[in-house]
């Protein structure tokens, strides 16, 4: 059971300002069904640029759902510059506090809020889409993204941004990423550091080159199909080229963008050869992905 | 209405009768059962009555009853403990819809040069369990697979499939925490070699528990330091925990009739209510092969925390498949894997009721679920106006 503060739990059981704007000036729409939250925020202006009416439509938890409604009270009567000043940490303070573990829902309100800005800003052309490099596979979350929360909200442990961004909360697969991003942080705030030396081994023999990319599978690749009840399996290896085969639920549906083939591709090139590239083997894939959605 | 438990496949009530047999062994017969002296040597005998009292619920020997501190330590017992007797085999085949006591122990075993075999469930949650003719061989060393379902209730035939393994030279455990005192089991016309269970999902206490050993099964002690259980689990016994324990077998044998009649009933009720009264929702789970108390339903387009607190507003205990209920980010890894879509694990809920419920309750959950459903559908981005 989550310690939620009151006045979180009354916005939750007495939501304002629910619905969609007809015509909007301005409409943010962020999360997904998979994810589990989604937010979709409508703004309507007045004649003085302020922002006149409010909605939103939330699919989430508790404080997924009582975030999106406050952040529709403290937005209104805002100019637009105004309301692109507001943090999630305002959002989560105007509640009294979230849970740790929820502060994503916040972080989720600021983003909604964003794209609706952004939207208005460019003439409602503009939707939200994922910017810079993906990290986290298992919830779509960018590198510009775990910077963004890690600066904004002080953030020292992975265990912080998965609770603030929800990235490191499936196979954990990227932790090791955002103990990077969050070094680097840390080390952008005292000195500039070297770029750390790639940790791919040098000459290998092939034995070794095998043993490496097995071992990269079972440890980098294969927790994070595991967690979608997916699997893999090292085929073969000719020269450079290393043949896959998928098995099990398609790993996939958080992230369509992303093919598996890409995401195998990248952890082995980082921790065993540049060189390498990845081939499906179909035929041997005899478990048809049982792929619903 | 004060409060209505629908939640006892999470935990359940610890029955009277169970309290009061378990009362006097606190500040009047607290001794330990190894002492010579008579004080102590009577618990011995409590213990012995509450041994019996579990071999009479599962149709086994007394002699097959090891206590444990539950259903997890079992689980770790049996899967570690076969393992380390056979220590030339590498391959252990278990499902993909385990309880985390058994998956997280299996698929740490792929850490330490094991292959697991995860076997897939179809959409109604049935297992393919003919999948295990081809995947037994001589390097398999251990088939561990769920009686029940802790998230659906749907039960495998584990009859059919312990002897299939057994009869290949296999050992057979399974994780029978759910079925214990819902359905009933007689090890005594089966070939199951290892069975947990818990003390706490059938009205007795919690910190106790039970792995059935048949006789022969060679299993390597997973505690040690003491001669307890037959050397094959150490440590003084929890004398409460195990009298709780054999009191609450015992009503369970006596209950399981009502256990299949009134309380299914009672569950059947609800589950047709809801699935009628509230559009975009589906049942989660094979309908007939099912625990006669669980249910499991999805619905759409909303997330089953929300569903959960706005319950608990009314007093009504329920659980949910959705990531933030539980904590973690992703949803259910049962229903995943039966492949229901995320929307619909994102909103699952799971009733579980016992013999302590009443059609009051049923009612009551009945009229308040509806308006619940709508209230927050009305908020979705997902449901058009
Ligand atoms: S890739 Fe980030 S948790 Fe799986």
């Amino acid at each position: 059971m989550w310690e939620y503060t009151d006045k979180l739990k009354e916005h939750f059981f007495n939501p304002r300002n629910v619905g969609e704007i007809e015509n909007p000036d301005g409409v943010g729409e962020v999360g997904s069904l998979a994810c589990g939250d989604a937010l979709k925020l409508t703004f309507k202006l007045d004649e003085n640029g302020r922002i006149k009416d409010a909605k939103f439509k939330t699919f989430g938890c508790a404080s997924a759902i009582a975030t999106s409604s406050v952040l529709t009270e403290m937005i209104k009567g805002k100019t637009i510059d105004e309301a692109a000043k507001v943090t999630n940490r305002d959002i989560a303070n105007y509640l009294g506090g979230l849970p740790e573990q929820k502060m994503h829902c916040s972080v989720m309100g600021r983003e909604a809020l964003e794209a609706a800005i952004e939207n208005y800003r460019t003439g409602g052309k503009k939707k939200h889409e994922l910017q810079g490099r993906v990290v986290c596979n298992c919830f779509g979350v960018t590198e510009n993204e775990i910077e963004r929360v890690i600066r904004e909200n002080n953030l020292t442990t992975v265990e912080e941004v998965t609770n603030y961004c929800k990235a490191g909360g499936g196979c954990g697969g990227c932790k090791g990423e955002i103990e990077k991003i969050m070094e680097k942080i840390q080390g952008d705030k005292i000195k500039e550091i070297p770029p750390a030396a790639p940790r791919r081994a040098g000459k290998m023999t092939n034995i070794q080159k095998i043993q490496l990319i097995q071992q990269t599978i079972n440890e980098q690749i294969r927790p994070a199909l595991r967690a979608h009840g997916g699997n893999i399996e090292l085929i073969d290896v000719e020269g450079d080229k290393v043949i896959v085969a998928f098995r099990g639920m398609c790993a996939q549906c958080m992230l369509a963008e992303y093919t598996m083939k890409d995401l195998v591709e990248a952890k082995l090139r980082e921790f065993v050869s540049h060189q390498l590239f990845v081939e499906e083997d179909k035929d041997s894939a005899k478990e048809p992905h049982n792929h619903r959605e | 209405m004060e409060t209505v438990y629908f939640d006892n496949n999470a935990t359940t009530k610890v029955a009277e009768e169970v309290l009061e047999e378990m009362k006097p062994l606190f500040c009047e017969l607290y001794g330990n059962p190894s002492s010579m002296h008579t004080f102590g040597g009577q618990i011995a005998r409590k213990i012995r009555r509450a041994r019996e009292q579990v071999a009479g619920l599962l149709a086994s020997d007394p002699t097959e009853i090891v206590f444990t501190s539950g259903g997890t330590e079992s689980d770790n017992a049996a899967i570690k403990g076969t393992l380390a007797a056979v220590p030339d085999k590498r391959k252990v085949i278990t499902t993909r819809v385990e309880h985390p006591a058994v998956l997280t122990v299996c698929r740490d075993l792929e850490n330490h040069g094991y292959t697991v075999v995860e076997l897939t469930v179809d959409k109604q949650g049935r297992l393919d369990w003919r999948q295990l003719e081809e995947l037994l061989d001589d390097d398999t060393a251990l088939v561990t697979i769920m009686y029940a379902n802790n998230e659906t209730g749907v039960v495998f035939p584990i009859d059919k499939i312990a002897e299939l393994v057994t009869g290949r030279g296999v050992i057979f455990h399974t994780d029978a925490v759910q079925a214990v005192g819902k359905i009933p089991l007689n090890l005594s016309k089966s070939n199951i070699d290892l069975l947990s269970l818990s003390g706490h999902k059938l009205h007795g206490p919690k910190g106790v528990g039970v792995l059935y050993v048949r006789k022969g099964t060679r299993i390597s002690p997973f505690m040690l330091g003491g001669h307890q259980e037959a050397g094959r689990r150490a440590g003084t016994e929890n004398v409460p925990g195990i009298v709780g324990l054999g009191k609450a077998c015992e009503l369970a044998a006596e209950n399981l009739e009502e256990e299949n009649s009134r309380v299914k009933y009672l569950r059947d009720k609800l589950e047709n209510a809801i699935l009628e009264k509230c559009p975009d929702s589906r049942l989660n789970g094979d309908k007939d092969n099912r625990l006669p108390n669980t249910s499991n339903i999805s619905f759409e387009y909303i997330e089953g925390e929300a569903i959960l607190l706005m319950l608990d507003k009314f007093g009504i205990c329920a659980s949910s498949g959705s990531a933030c209920a539980s904590g973690s980010l992703e949803p259910s890894h049962v229903l995943r894997a039966m492949g229901v879509p995320f929307t619909a694990a994102h909103g699952s809920i799971r009733f579980s009721l016992s013999r302590y419920n009443t059609e009051e309750e049923v009612d009551y959950t009945i009229e308040k679920m509806p308006p619940i459903i709508n209230r927050l559908r009305e908020l979705s981005p997902f449901v058009a106006k």
